[in-house]
């Protein structure tokens, strides 16, 4: 039931461009709203700096994983060939670190990729498969030609009306609040 | 000063028309989902038919394999190797295109490339999943697999690193992981799309439980598009360096012929040629079956064509120079296996080679013929006859080796050929599921590259 009340619904307005929608994320992040959302069928260049959005910490998320495979694998092909399991391969010292390079990049893009997967996954809050703003008939649309901007109601500015007039004052169309039924 | 000129640059690239028919966003859906969301024609039964019954006869064959052993296969004292490995190298190959198109031409922005990045990304996977049955199948007691990999057992024993076989295991099985998750990650917003679209419960349910609930919001997007770009990035030292690996196999023995420097690069060369080749087959295909006819354009199709011919020269160029090599060197070792190649027992192999991947590919310079559809779908399929036989010259460099009273000659056996054929089988199931159940073109990338998608479109802000 927690997961429900986190999610107490949403005022989403239609906008019919993208360039109408960079408008309208400027002045939502200039009115000072916070718990906003621009969505769109795919990504529009400058939305982060007209939402002023922080950078996302993808990089250090995937830099940390790539590091821990890197010096994870180089910890274990050193353990395992010099203490494990002693070969000796054409009179070559047994920590010969220059051979064990292609596992240890392969298991450092491996951890990368990882990073990079689940990372956008857990900032994401994916997968999320109930979200209200799916109630809205209207909102389907987002994913083929559609351009909206949602206001989630725990929002500090959410009041209902005001939204709602500002929403329209911005050019958003077919205002519609959406809650859970 | 240099915003505007930056700007300028931008608005000559939206000039060239990437997509014909002057397409909007809502017509990219249309087009695309309607693929998945009616009913295939006979012909994709037909094909669906016959690429199932190869499957079922692959595995098969691979049950008596694991049964008998590999004495089954051709293979003899000295050509220890055969087919298996022939296939393996030509089908992770293949799969270098789909990292290329999808890594490569996006960090460095070719937009032409989101027609066929889904489709070549799925070629990719199907592809190693081809290219990964076979060392799996090689090793003969397949059950005890699990010791290359550095799991500890009760033998005590641990990997030797210093293998190139297990370079491969790491290297390949990356490389399937990394690609599977771009590719996941590329198909997040369309697999919403699908859902938003979906009449049936059974498609709600798949497509809404795949697309992980994506909402499209630019909170979203900050973190995919990162996590993409991420992806990509490292997915491009994937494309040069699993081949690389995969010709140490090679290399670092001390066949004649073999040992030598110029691997990685010819292998990359090579692999990256035949991909395009592959992606081209399939591309021509599926514009005729499913009229995509105006997002598989021509100019798209000419400059795959391009890329075949600059890899198709390298790749002659790597011919020549280990033909140059060879005499320079002054080893006679090497000397013989280069000129035993050209004219001994498998000539007939390596002219098949030299006249499908070093001449066939020189036609692309005149632009009629690059631009034709039925000369490009006949040289894509020369090309991977050729590349197939490249991989096999090499490998059957073993057939002489030093001791000429251990000489053979390998012939395959029907389980050599059913295997390879199967293994087309399993790749082409794969790919017509594909086509049948998941979006095969990028539609969220396709709409991020139409002129309306730039917020500058039409002069406004």
């Amino acid at each position: 039931m927690s997961l429900f009340r986190k999610l107490p619904g949403v005022i989403i307005a239609e906008f019919d461009s993208t360039a109408s929608l960079l408008h309208a994320a400027e002045k939502m992040s200039k009115e000072g709203y916070k718990k906003y959302d621009c969505h769109s069928p795919f990504p529009i260049h400058g939305m982060d700096q007209a939402m002023k959005l922080k950078r996302s910490p993808m990089g250090y998320i995937i830099g940390t994983m790539g590091t821990i495979g890197m010096i994870g694998m180089l910890a274990l092909t050193y353990w395992t060939n010099t203490y494990g399991y002693q070969m000796v391969i054409s009179g070559k010292e047994y920590f010969s670190w220059q051979a064990f390079i292609p596992v240890i990049f392969a298991i450092t893009i491996l951890l990368s990729a990882f990073g990079a997967f689940f990372g956008m996954l857990a900032l994401n809050k994916l997968p999320q498969l109930f979200n209200p703003i799916f109630g809205s008939d209207r909102f389907a649309k987002v994913t083929n030609d559609g351009f909206f901007v949602s206001v989630e109601a725990d929002d500090p500015m959410y009041d209902e009306a005001k939204v709602k007039s500002f929403l329209e004052s911005i050019g958003g169309k077919n205002v519609e609040v959406v809650k859970i039924k | 000063m240099s915003s505007n000129a930056k700007d300028l640059t931008n608005l000559e690239v939206q000039k060239e028309l990437l997509f014909d028919g002057n397409p909007t966003f809502g017509s990219i859906t249309e087009d695309v989902c309607k693929v998945v969301e009616t009913k295939p024609g006979k012909l994709w039964y037909v094909l669906f038919g016959i690429s199932s019954s190869l499957t079922v006869m692959l595995f098969s064959m691979i049950g008596y394999l694991f049964w008998e052993g590999t004495g089954i296969w051709g293979l003899n004292n000295p050509v220890g190797w055969g087919w298996a490995i022939v296939n393996f190298v030509f089908w992770v190959g293949i799969g270098h295109a789909g990292t290329l198109i999808s890594a490569v031409l996006f960090l460095l922005r070719q937009r032409w490339r989101t027609s066929i990045n889904r489709f070549a990304e799925a070629m990719t996977i199907f592809a190693v999943i081809c290219a990964l049955l076979f060392p799996t199948i090689h090793v003969g007691r397949v059950w005890l697999l699990y010791w290359v990999l550095p799991i500890p057992n009760q033998m005590e024993m641990w990997p030797n690193f210093r293998s190139p076989l297990l370079w491969d295991t790491f290297a390949v099985g990356t490389y399937f992981t990394c690609s599977l998750l771009f590719w996941y990650v590329g198909l997040i917003p369309d697999l919403a799309t699908l859902r938003d679209r979906a009449k049936d419960k059974m498609s709600k349910l798949l497509y809404g439980f795949f697309s992980l609930g994506w909402r499209g919001g630019n909170r979203q997007w900050q973190h995919y598009e990162l996590a993409y770009l991420v992806l990509a990035g490292i997915s491009t030292p994937l494309v040069l360096s699993v081949h690389s690996i995969v010709s140490t196999d090679f290399a670092t023995s001390l066949v004649p012929g073999w040992h030598t420097t110029i691997f990685p690069p010819y292998f990359v060369a090579g692999a990256i040629f035949s991909g395009f080749a592959m992606v081209m087959t399939l591309a021509l295909i599926a514009r005729k079956v499913y009229n995509l006819e105006h997002i598989f354009t021509p100019k798209v199709l000419e400059r795959m064509s391009w890329v075949m011919l600059l890899t198709g020269s390298m790749v002659g160029y790597a011919y020549s120079m280990e033909f140059f090599i060879a005499w320079y060197s002054g080893n006679e070792y090497e000397r013989f296996a280069f000129i035993n190649r050209a004219f001994g027992p498998y000539a007939w192999a390596y002219w098949i080679m030299i006249s499908c991947n070093v001449i066939s590919p020189q036609l692309f310079w005149f632009k009629k013929l690059r631009t034709s559809i039925p000369v490009l779908f006949t040289l894509s399929i020369v090309v991977n006859i050729g590349m197939w036989f490249e991989r096999f010259v090499i490998v059957m460099t073993l057939s002489r080796d030093y001791l000429p009273s251990s000489w053979d000659y390998f012939s395959p056996t029907i389980y050599d050929v059913g295997i390879l054929v199967g293994s087309f089988g399993l790749f082409f199931t794969m790919f017509l599921l594909f086509l049948r159940f998941l979006p095969m073109v990028a539609m969220s990338e396709v709409k991020g590259a139409l002129p309306e998608a730039d917020p500058h479109y039409g002069g406004s802000h």
